[in-house]
């Protein structure tokens, strides 16, 4: 299935889902783009380059692992990872990164900008406008400023400006709003690095496309540690990008069934959660460029969303995977704050491994499934990120009294300064 | 009437027109009323009024702060439309619905298009709606005489330009600067080149708008363009002072 193999006249579209619905002014800088992506797209030696920086520079390819202890200790199907986490600045997203910086090298732009949620999205593009000498601004809500402090400091360490966004709920999806605002303003000399495979049109196709890095080795390493295939592929869902990254490894066998796991927050209810497709809060609408299922009211406005995992805390979903949903291709869960804290204190205790509140929901779904699989099926989990960035929100919910302790003398310690 | 002869006739009379801009609900309907008294005395010809919405991508600090407070303070679709219909019955300038696809869309084309016709607006300005993807809401709104008001950029290529022109109806809307709306728009040669070449394209009038604050901005407007486009200059000054200071505003552009 080529997802990326448009129709004529409906470029950019998956289904009903996508499209590119942007104000005019930049109508110009998506046709450079476009063309851009074509022509890398194409080139095979740009894959080549691109493979050989991820290889240096980030320590590709990542492992899939075998959890052992967790597949006995839950007594079904085998599970396995892949190690995302193990990536340089300790996520999926630097894909997408690196593959972004060496298009905007070829755009001839000086300067990229870059919203966040978790922070790790903008922490990756700190990292890569300092290898590559751009500058570089990060928006990021001022909610999410507050719970990823240490991704900030990051960020601003490696040269960055970090703007905390006041507007709207200050999360994510303001943050993008800040985006276009400056796209709109500075296009001439500036590269939009959107961080999730979501928004106008190439975008989506885009941030797949250096994504399907994951889905591309892992297919080939499971086989190999596994024996067969997977049956059950899990993977998170803030806008999509680790998911559409690893499914697309999947998306012509048709015996591997795929997970999408979205942000159940509280459960169900208007304002509750981030969860666009499994739970039924959500419709279509047209929103920061792009078709897809919003969570919005019936006038088009946007609801709050509510999640543990600030990077999936987003309103809209990537629309190639609205569309793989519509087709029974891929199936989609919400797992809620108190599951993601369970699961992620099993896997610690079990593995050793600490994923990311993010991935950690793709771990719950997984623990919940796989007791009711046989002891031959295979699962298989993206662990898109590492949980060390949410020490604070994972703190607070495990409620740990001597990290309570540190933070009262820390703070102490720089009142008395 | 329909828009060309509306605007033909009030072109007889001035050099520029003036179009000013509302966001409905903000700070409060009844604040608005105020503000559009002001406008009509002041002689606009049109009124945009922004539907508020809570994703304001195109729009600068002001505007979003508006649309954020209107969208919080409850401001529904369905009220917009009421009071566009109360407007344009007391008013004598025509009123169009300038806000973000996604309120349209929610609607359905159509239920959007004939709530506006009914509500005595003359046409819509939506900037986050492509061309590419406009061609069915178009033609349903030009076969009810709403006239879907196209932009020109100065980011356009000529080629771009002559499609948009294609498209046009009403009138253009020539955006004079890349960026959001507010700030300020040097009116200098480079701008009045770009204003001359969107006129020369355009088989309709054109407004400008973006950083259209002064005096001098509507006199140099008056030698390049059709319309000019007041927006987030007006609001300003009714946070600075409410009527006093918005009709200080009008009355230093020697409109009151
Ligand atoms: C570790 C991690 N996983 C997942 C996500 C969700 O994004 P996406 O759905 O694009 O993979 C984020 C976003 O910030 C993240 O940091």
């Amino acid at each position: 299935m080529d997802l990326f193999d448009f129709e004529p006249g409906r470029e950019g579209y998956y289904g009903e889902y996508g499209g590119c619905f942007l104000p005019e002014i930049l109508t110009t800088t998506i046709e450079e783009l476009k063309a851009a992506f074509q022509d890398i797209k194409h080139d095979p030696s740009f894959w080549q380059e691109f493979e050989q920086l991820m290889q240096s520079y980030s320590g590709r390819p990542t492992p899939v692992s075998h959890l052992a202890n967790l597949s006995a200790k839950l007594g079904g199907a085998q599970i396995y990872v892949k190690r995302e986490d193990l990536n340089h600045t300790g996520s999926h997203k630097i894909n997408n990164v690196m593959g972004q910086g060496l298009l905007c090298k070829r755009l001839g732009k000086k300067r990229v900008i870059a919203e966040t949620g978790a922070g790790q999205h903008g922490f990756a593009t700190a990292t890569m406008a300092a290898r590559f000498g751009f500058d570089c601004k990060i928006y990021m809500g001022a909610v999410d400023v507050a719970r990823q402090r240490p991704n900030v400091f990051w960020m601003e360490n490696l040269g960055a400006e970090v703007v905390a966004v006041q507007d709207g709920q200050q999360t994510l999806k303001d943050a993008i709003n800040e985006c276009l605002r400056d796209w709109v303003t500075n296009m001439h000399d500036t590269h939009y690095v959107l961080g999730t495979a979501a928004g106008p049109h190439p975008f989506p196709e885009m941030v797949s496309y250096f994504q399907s890095i994951i889905g591309r080795e892992a297919r080939g390493q499971i086989q190999k540690v596994a024996g067969k295939l997977p049956d059950r592929v899990f993977a998170c869902v803030g806008g999509g990008s680790n998911a559409m990254g690893l499914f697309q490894g999947f998306l012509d066998d048709q015996q591997v069934e795929l997970v999408g796991c979205e942000a159940g927050g509280l459960g169900p209810g208007e304002g509750n959660h981030a969860s666009r497709l499994a739970y039924k809060d959500a419709s279509v609408g047209v929103a920061q460029g792009f078709k897809t299922y919003f969570l919005q009211n019936k006038d088009g406005n946007m609801l709050h969303t509510k999640s543990v995992a600030a990077g999936l805390d987003y309103i809209g979903v990537n629309p190639a995977l609205v569309h793989l949903w519509e087709r029974e291709r891929v199936r989609f869960e919400a797992v809620t704050d108190a599951e993601v804290t369970e699961a992620l204190k099993l896997c610690m205790k079990t593995e050793g491994l600490i994923p990311a509140l993010e991935s950690s929901h793709a771990f719950a779904r997984a623990i919940e499934e796989a007791p009711k699989m046989s002891k031959d099926e295979v699962i298989l989990i993206n662990q898109s990120g590492r949980g060390d960035k949410d020490i604070f929100t994972v703190a607070d919910a495990l409620d740990d009294d001597h990290w309570k302790e540190f933070i009262k003398v820390k703070a102490e310690h720089y009142g008395a300064e | 009437m329909a828009l060309n002869e509306y605007i033909a006739s009030r072109k007889q009379n001035k050099d520029l027109l003036l179009m000013t801009h509302v966001v409905c609900g903000y700070p409060s309907f009844d604040a608005n009323l105020k503000e559009l008294e002001i406008m009509a005395e002041a002689g606009v010809d049109f009124v945009e009024l922004q539907f508020p919405f809570s994703e304001p991508s195109a729009d600068g600090p002001l505007f979003v702060k508006a649309n954020q407070i209107a969208v919080e303070s409850g401001v529904t679709v369905e009220q917009c439309f009421e009071f566009m219909a109360k407007v344009s019955q007391r008013f004598d300038f025509k009123v169009l619905m300038m806000g973000y696809y996604n309120t349209v869309f929610k609607m359905g084309h159509e239920a959007f298009v004939d709530a506006l016709k009914a509500a005595g607006g003359c046409g819509f300005i939506v900037p986050d709606l492509p061309l590419e993807e406009a061609g069915a809401l178009h033609d349903y709104a030009k076969s009810q005489d709403i006239a879907p008001i196209v932009l020109m950029t100065p980011t356009n290529t000529d080629a771009r330009l002559q499609t948009i022109a294609k498209a046009a109806d009403g009138f253009v809307y020539v955006v004079a600067r890349r960026g959001v709306t507010g700030g300020k728009t040097e009116m200098d040669a480079e701008v009045g080149e770009f204003l001359d070449k969107c006129r020369d394209i355009s088989p309709v009038p054109t407004g400008v708008g973006f950083g259209v604050s002064a005096k001098e901005d509507l006199d140099f407007l008056a030698k390049h363009a059709d319309m000019g486009i007041i927006g987030t200059a007006a609001l300003k000054a009714w946070e600075e002072g409410e009527e006093k200071a918005l009709r200080d505003f009008f009355g230093s552009l020697g409109l009151l």
